[in-house]
Parts: structure tokens; sequence; C-alpha cells
């Protein structure tokens, strides 16, 4: 058992024994979730505040219920309905959640390094729900919890993500977390988009996609994200489909056990083909099912994380 | 100058678990309702034990769970978070009798957790609390239906239970913490 943390701020800076205790302790709790009571009161009397600066549904929902299910309250705070709107200054707006009893912030911001900015002022603890491009740790967790309950294991499986990484911050996350667990990773998509630099981070980099996804067991497909992209990275919808969409021609030549993956929303004809996401290879809504319980492990283990220096105190 | 004392051997240990589970046969006439529960850790092992001689006694298999309630704690906010392991209840509690089985009854806080635990599951029809070693110091209305041993301690006493499932044998110490 490795856990001191109070925040979730990046998985880069994690070990890998503590990404195993939140796969494990998730693992307690997705069986909570298949019960008639699907509620637990670890976090009874403490109050959760989703902090929404960019527009989330399925993230938000995810965090919400995970709270929820652990006996928190909830606040949800969008930033189109706040005072940020009025000119207040992030800092102000978590200081104010705070003086509300806020004991825990679940960030999303666009900018990078928000919620670590905000972890070094405030007493509650901070999760990052996805920054700009950077990380959205708790996917690359919900990722991994799906992988290892699929596979049985991650070290030594090869891992393909496909589509824009340049501008992923799920991309990020996951690479950081399979590769400190272990496994392969190959990056795939134009150019434009996955730069030779992520070779740094210990990946293999290709532009050919049967290259790519031939040999691989997980294939993780990335949804295009036009709203992050300063200009047209490749020149239409329908040449990124031909050229690295996952078809049915391509998916035939592919290991007959690989798993697909997305992050949703899936963008069906694009990225993927219709048929292979409602396919027995896709794990797509599995992955939705255990990013509940990946919360739940983690607004757990950071609310217990809070002890030592309380106690010390 | 030692400072763990041997409370129960192996042998002993095994005749406890005996006895408990004949006392469990005497009190319980209706042997299909009796479904174990095992707290973790050493009460899994205990739980999977006893109903090993209850089989025998009643001459079919006897349901058993296990239940982690580290997320029904009442210290959560006080110490880095447990380590959880998945609660596993291969039957419905709704109408049993739920035998709730630890390896060591102390403040009666695990107890109370794990009350609230199998509550959450369903509504037994009753439920009944058996130790293999009740050690007094109780902070909770709580007492215990099955007893291997009852060990007058000290609160800063420590009571060790190891098991032959993780390796080793199957033994409980007292020991005394920071003593001598």
């Amino acid at each position: 058992m490795s856990w001191n943390r109070n925040h979730l701020l990046d998985i880069q800076s994690l070990t890998a024994e503590e990404i195993v205790t939140v796969l494990d302790t998730a693992r307690a709790f997705k069986a909570v979730g298949e019960r008639a009571i699907k509620k637990v009161p670890a976090l009874r009397g403490k109050t959760v505040v989703n902090l929404f600066v960019e527009p989330s549904t399925r993230t938000r929902i995810s965090f919400e219920l995970a709270a929820q299910r652990l006996t928190a309250d909830v606040i949800n705070f969008s930033a189109e309905a706040s005072s940020l709107k009025k000119g207040e200054t992030l800092k102000d707006t978590a200081r104010n959640l705070e003086a509300l009893n806020a004991d825990i912030i679940v960030m999303r911001h666009s900018a990078s390094g928000a919620p670590h900015f905000l972890a070094r002022f405030l007493r509650a603890s901070v999760v990052n729900a996805g920054d700009g491009a950077h990380e959205h740790p708790t996917q690359a967790l919900l990722d991994t919890f799906t992988v290892r309950e699929k596979k049985g294991k991650i070290a030594g499986l090869n891992v393909t993500i496909l589509g824009d990484i340049l501008y992923s911050r799920v991309a990020r996350s996951n690479i950081w977390a399979l590769t400190k667990l272990g496994a392969r990773v190959t990056l795939c998509g134009p150019a434009t988009l996955v730069p030779k630099v992520f070779e740094q981070m210990g990946c293999r980099v290709t532009y050919n996609v049967e290259e790519a996804i031939e040999g691989a067991d997980i294939i993780n497909l990335l949804r295009i994200q036009h709203e992050r992209q300063r200009k047209t990275m490749f020149p239409s919808i329908g040449e990124y489909t031909s050229l690295f969409g996952l078809t049915k021609a391509r998916l035939a030549r592919t290991k007959p056990e690989a798993l697909i993956m997305h992050p949703g929303p899936i963008n069906r004809g694009v990225e993927i083909d219709s048929e292979i996401a409602d396919s027995a290879r896709s794990v797509i809504l599995d992955q939705v099912t255990n990013g509940l319980a990946v919360r739940m492990a983690v607004l757990f283990l950071i609310n217990g994380g809070k002890g030592p220096q309380e106690v010390a105190a | 100058m030692p400072r763990a004392t041997v409370i129960l051997n192996a042998a002993a240990i095994e005749r406890a678990l005996t006895r408990i589970a004949h006392e469990i046969a005497e009190r319980n006439e209706n042997s299909a309702e009796v479904a174990l529960v095992g707290i973790h850790r050493g009460g899994v092992f205990l739980a999977r034990r006893l109903a090993g001689v209850l089989s025998g006694i009643w001459s079919q298999t006897v349901p058993v769970g296990s239940m982690d309630i580290g997320m029904h704690r009442d210290d959560l906010d006080r110490q880095p978070a447990p380590t959880l392991q998945p609660t596993v209840i291969p039957f419905d509690v709704t109408g049993k009798t739920v035998i709730l089985v630890d390896d060591v009854l102390f403040s009666g806080r695990t107890t109370r957790a794990a009350l609230d635990a199998i509550m959450d599951l369903g509504r037994p029809k009753r439920i009944q609390l058996a130790v293999l070693i009740d050690r007094g110091h109780r902070e909770l209305p709580i007492k215990a239906d099955f007893v291997g041993k009852n060990v007058p301690t000290a609160a800063e006493e420590r009571i060790c239970v190891r098991f032959r499932e993780e390796g080793g044998s199957d033994e409980v110490t007292l020991e005394r913490n920071g003593g001598a």
C-alpha cells in the first residue's frame, strides 16, 4: 500500500506502485457499483466541488456520481454560469470555494498547470480532471484499469495510441502510466499531430497506420480535437479517415484479441468505423463504467491522504 | 527479555475453531440459512476453515464470503486511506443468518463497520459474530456470540495472529510494544 498524497495532479509524478494502488482500490469500488445499494459512507460529510472552467459532460458526470456514491455532497461549478465570467480570478474563485469548506476540488481547465497552481495555496485536495493539453490523470488510470482487467496485466503489452497526440492530455497521461507499468507504446497519426519528440517519452512513433496496429494488444483511438487546434493540421476529415481511421479492412489485419479503446466522445465514421465501435472487440463502454470506479478510488485515497498532517497538527 | 508470548499454537487454534463450529451448529438449527462472512484479512481465512468444519457437521456446503470494511470505517479522515480488497459475497444475504468472522475483537469499531456494510447488501434475518480472540477494551456496545479465547490485555499490547495461508504456521501471540 502506498498512497500519501493530498492531490492528484498528474501521472508523471506518480510511481508505478502508486498507480497500482489506485487500480487495486478501484477494483473494490467497481464491486460497489454492481450492488443494489451502490453507495458507501466513505466521504460522509465531505464536500466535493466540481470546478469545470472548461466545458465537460462525461468527466463531470463521472466525478459527480463518484462523489455521490461515496456519500459526499457535490457542488457543480461551471465557467459559463460563474463569476469567472465577471472577471474574478481563478485564485479568488478557488479561495471562495474553500471558504465554503470544500474538502476536494475537482478541476478542469484549458490552461496546463492550472490544478498545480491551485494546489500550491489551497488546503483542500485538488484533483486534475484535465488541464489543457497537459494531463488527464483519471482518464489514464481508467484506461490502464480497463487494460489490466481485460488482459490481466500491463507489462509487456503493445499499446498503440492513434490520432491527435500533440493536443491530447489523454495521450500524455496514458503514455506516462503505460510506460511506468512496463507496456510498449506506439504513437501514430498525421505527422503534424505526432511530433517525433514523443520518442523522448519512450514511445515508438510511426506514420504508417498498418505498421502501428499490427501486433498491438490494445488500440486506443483519440478524437481529433478541433477545439484545441490553432490551425488546420491536416487537409480534410475524409483524408484523415482514409489514412488513419480504424476501418474493418485495417482491423482484419490486427491480432484477433486486440481490444479497441476510445476515451469518447467517438466520432463514428471518422476515427472509428461505426460497426467496430459496437463490436465485441470494443471496450469503450467498459471504460465508462471503470471510470466511475477509478474516480471513486481517487476521491477515497485523496481524502485519506490528508490524515497524517491533520493528526500531527 | 521475551516480548512476545504465545497465546494459541496451531493445535489450539484448530481446537478452538472446531468448538466454535459446533457451537454455531448447535445455535443454528436451520443449517440452510447459515452463511459465513470473513472480515479481511484474518477473518477470511478463519471463515473458510469454519465453513469447512461446518460442511462436515451438516453434510452440506456452507456459503462463504469475504468483506473489506475499509469504506465503512469511522476514522477515514484521521489516517492514510486503507488498502481495499474487493468484497465478495457470492450469495444473497437477505433472509440468511450471517455469521461475521474476525480474528480479533478489540474496540468493536470494525464490527460496527461490518454490520453497516452487510446491511448495504440486503436484510439478513440475523447476524452473529464469531472471533478467534476477544481482547476486551470495547468502545461500542458489541459482544461476540462465539469466542475462541478471551485474552485480558493492556491497551498498549498487541495481539498478532498468523495464518498458515500466508506462509508460516498458525499462531497467536501477545506482544508488548516498546516495553523492556
